[in-house]
């Protein structure tokens, strides 16, 4: 009984987070100013976020709320407020035939991970973290990140310096 | 007894699969520089969901730790693009992708 009520409460959830994350998605590519784009992201990831804590991934949904809605749509934001966009406001959205061929093809691609999901289910080698130690799931992720995959963790250190630097070359004024 | 399942993880890759094609035709359709770019992030959004649904039904620690190096490179990549899309607002006054073509011959 008690294993019933926890099942609906995560449906509910499940649904109610997977359908404001669709509809803020399609907000984010419809609307005309950015600003609003990049709001509707913020919800998007929100959403995403409470998708994650349902999949026992705590520590995943808290770097997602830092750093996708935090950092950078912040960046984003910033950057949209230094750029003039006003003209793209005023002429509007164009539908050209380029376009409604790409989308056809884009719910075509679509089509083709549907039959994909539910054609088999997704059958593998099944590891050892199952649900208990999922429950500390930020611990074993940490052990498994400085342990099994120490090396690619510092290449991204890096990758994060060259990015900065690269950021400021770029926005650094000629002269 | 009616009983609930619990959700099983086909529903969680049709929902990545819908949110990567809605940033799939995002990236087509916009033609301002930042909208695309936001639509990327879509994208990479989606493909994590994916990792962390096939991490936690096959119960492995790998997914999680390359939805985290995928934030990384999306960080690292928004730092970069937006540094980019400064410049290219600075040289060409715009950002509409349509007027930006120095790139092509």
């Amino acid at each position: 009984m008690a294993e019933n009520i926890g099942n609906l409460f995560q449906w509910l959830i499940f649904l109610g987070a997977g359908f404001l994350s669709i509809l803020a998605s399609i907000l984010v590519i419809t609307r005309k100013n950015p600003i609003h784009s990049a709001l509707f992201m913020v919800l998007t990831f929100l959403c995403v976020a409470v998708l994650y804590i349902l999949l026992h991934s705590q520590f995943i949904a808290i770097i997602q709320v830092v750093v996708y809605a935090g950092a950078i749509v912040m960046l984003i934001v910033f950057v949209i407020m230094l750029l003039d966009l006003e003209e793209e406001l005023r002429r509007g959205l164009k539908i050209v035939y380029s376009k409604v061929i790409g989308s056809f093809l884009a719910l075509i691609f679509l089509l083709g991970i549907l039959y994909s999901v539910v054609a088999r289910s997704p059958a593998g080698k099944v590891g050892v973290y199952d649900l208990d130690k999922m429950k500390t799931s930020t611990k074993t992720f940490g052990e498994v990140l400085f342990t099994k995959y120490l090396f690619p963790f510092e290449v991204v250190s890096i990758l994060l310096v060259a990015a900065i630097i690269g950021a400021v070359v770029l926005s650094k004024r000629r002269r | 007894m009616w009983t609930v399942p619990s959700i099983p993880p086909e529903v969680y890759l049709v929902l990545s699969g819908i949110l990567f094609t809605i940033g799939v035709i995002g990236a087509l359709t916009r033609r301002n520089a930042i909208v695309v770019f936001m639509s990327i992030e879509l994208m990479l959004n989606a493909v994590n969901l994916s990792f962390i649904t096939f991490s936690r039904f096959l119960q492995s620690m790998d997914g999680v730790v390359f939805a985290f190096f995928v934030m990384a490179v999306a960080a690292a990549e928004a730092a970069v693009g937006l540094a980019i899309f400064v410049m290219l607002y600075r040289s060409r006054e715009t950002i509409n992708v349509d007027e930006v073509n120095l790139l092509k011959w």
